[in-house]
């Protein structure tokens, strides 16, 4: 069985994400090789590739046509490499690039594909949540290839290898032009990245408008944390999408979730309850969020969370 | 421009679902079932496309067993002109939903095919990108804009970071997120002139699909509960309890 762990990449620096999708990667099979497709310069991205412990080799793929992570033909390479290659498994990060691709892979190769794995029972067998978490299936993989998507929350990173594997290089394939990039405007990102911080503080409806967010901001800076946000807090134009937590949004799993002036919707709980431990802030008491939250503070949001900033500051 | 776009009954959203005790899956059986909410929006985008001249046909498609016609039936309500029902009572999961989806395009020949992001009962995320695969047809996933041009279509995608804007040829495949649009609410006249609307029903068996063998269900089973919690007095007290109990700050 060889298994293909694609690399979630931004054409200079390996992804958390793809650390956490190898240990995904080393439960599927014996070894396995990492495909490092992107525009030209991904060189240095597969350095790093090559030391994740368990790749038995790194396949870097540059070209202009992969460049701008284009679902059609990065889509068409990995299966060409899969029919190619004979590999039984491909496995990537459940990020908006892995979900943007990986389907369409499966689709090209004909077989099913699992999404957001939250483990790996054994090679064929995985758990993933549905309805929104409420339920965990149990499902058998029956196609030869096995196409795989992981909950990057629930799967710890590999650790750095003893002896880099070797890098060969593969040539592009031929491309009919589907699609083409136009623009990105990407939010500039101060501190941890959302779904790999060890804390995360998000915000709800309750905080009532941007500027309360740059109180949960003062906080996550003491806390070296990220911010995240309720759906209510994002469609109220508070902060920005990319924020949001939960079914839709997110999914996060980090040490400690606060959750501020956040009722606690199925569809946010679904994107946070697998936190270690979760405390929450909130003025209703009968508050959902309340029913996961490992520590609650019946409250004003607006004295609580200055109190806890002092409280912060003052025992350091 | 044709549109085709389609629409997958599901548990309503506001439904808390419950596994079966003998974990063969979720009760399903007498809960509320609507239309999967980013169908919805996707159903909505269509119409708004039809509503500003950009698009002269919306064609709404859902497969499944009778019931699923209330929600082509919803959908026509939204403003779509035709419906067409495949019938059948097998689950089918997103290889085969997208191999009749694809042999349906074949056949009604759209120029842009909306569809929700993803189903919220088996939240697979799946088959908008195998059936763009399989037809060879570009793909705008997790749209939150769509906007026609010539020849093209460009589609604002919800990305980890923010917003990205692709431009793909026509035909084409775009998904809906959540923040495309705010679907309207049908009113009673609409659910009246949208029973005279014409609904087609053809069999999977017609469009040469079979049920799927991909992905074998073992089991369902309730996701593990968390320890009741405490409440504290005050903001000092959960500083402290945070550092010293939790050892998470």
């Amino acid at each position: 069985m060889s298994i293909l762990l694609i690399a979630e990449h931004d054409g200079r620096t390996l992804g958390e994400a793809s650390r956490r999708a190898a240990s995904a990667a080393r439960q599927l099979g014996e070894g396995y090789d990492v495909l490092v497709i992107g525009g030209p310069g991904c060189v240095g991205v597969a350095d790093a590739a090559a030391g994740l412990d368990g790749a038995v080799q790194v396949l870097l793929c540059e070209d202009d046509a992969y460049a701008d992570d284009l679902a059609e033909p990065v889509a068409e390479r990995i299966a060409t490499l899969v029919r190619d290659g004979g590999y039984d498994g491909v496995v990537a990060a459940g990020t908006s690039t892995g979900k943007d691709v990986m389907p369409r892979v499966a689709g090209l190769l004909d077989v099913a594909m699992v999404s957001d794995a939250v483990a790996v029972e054994n090679g064929r067998t995985f758990i993933r949540p549905i309805y929104a978490g409420n339920a965990l299936a149990r499902v058998r993989c029956e196609d030869v290839v096995r196409v795989v998507t992981v909950r990057t929350s629930a799967f710890d990173s590999v650790a750095e290898a003893d002896t880099a594997a070797p890098c060969e290089r593969l040539s592009a394939g031929d491309h009919p032009p589907l699609s083409r990039f136009v623009d990105e405007s990407l939010s500039a990102g101060d501190g941890p990245d959302l779904a790999n911080a060890r804390v995360v503080i998000s915000g709800g409806r309750g905080l009532g408008g941007a500027e309360a967010f740059d109180m949960l901001r003062e906080l996550a800076a003491e806390l070296g944390a990220a911010v995240g946000a309720s759906r209510a807090a994002v469609d109220a134009g508070y902060i920005a999408n990319d924020c949001q937590v939960g079914q839709t949004g997110k999914i996060v799993a980090p040490e400690l979730y606060l959750a501020v002036g956040i009722s606690g919707a199925i569809q946010h709980l679904a994107g946070m309850k697998d936190s270690r431990v979760i405390a929450a802030i909130n003025r209703d008491e009968e508050a959902p969020i309340f029913q996961v939250a490992d520590y609650a503070l019946v409250g004003d949001l607006f004295e609580a969370v200055p109190q806890l900033l002092d409280a912060l500051r003052t025992r350091q | 421009m044709k549109v085709l776009v389609t629409a997958k009954r599901v548990v309503d959203h506001n439904v808390r679902v419950r596994v079966r005790p003998d974990g063969s899956g979720v009760d399903t059986a007498s809960v509320k079932m609507s239309m999967n909410p980013f169908d919805e929006i996707a159903v909505e985008a269509a119409v708004r496309l039809r509503e500003a001249g950009q698009a002269d046909e919306v064609v709404v498609v859902s497969i499944g067993e009778k019931a699923v016609t209330d929600v082509i039936r919803t959908a026509l309500a939204l403003g779509a002109d035709r419906g067409i029902h495949v019938d059948t009572d097998a689950e089918l999961q997103p290889p085969a939903v997208s191999r009749a989806l694809a042999e349906l395009a074949v056949r009604e020949t759209p120029d842009l095919i909306l569809m929700g992001k993803q189903a919220i009962d088996d939240d697979s995320n799946q088959t908008a990108q195998m059936l763009a695969g399989r037809l060879g047809w570009g793909q705008g996933t997790f749209a939150c804009g769509i906007e026609p041009a010539d020849g093209e279509v460009i589609v604002a995608r919800e990305v980890d970071g923010g917003t990205r804007r692709v431009a793909l040829r026509l035909p084409a495949v775009v998904t809906a997120d959540l923040r495309l649009n705010e679907p309207r609410y049908v009113k009673l006249p609409d659910i009246m002139k949208a029973k005279r609307k014409p609904l087609e029903a053809m069999s999977l068996a017609d469009l040469g699909v079979a049920g799927d063998a991909g992905l074998t269900l073992l089991g369902v089973s309730e996701p593990p509960g968390r320890e009741p919690g405490v409440r504290v007095a005050d903001a000092a007290e959960l500083a402290a309890r945070l550092r010293d109990e939790a050892q998470v700050i």
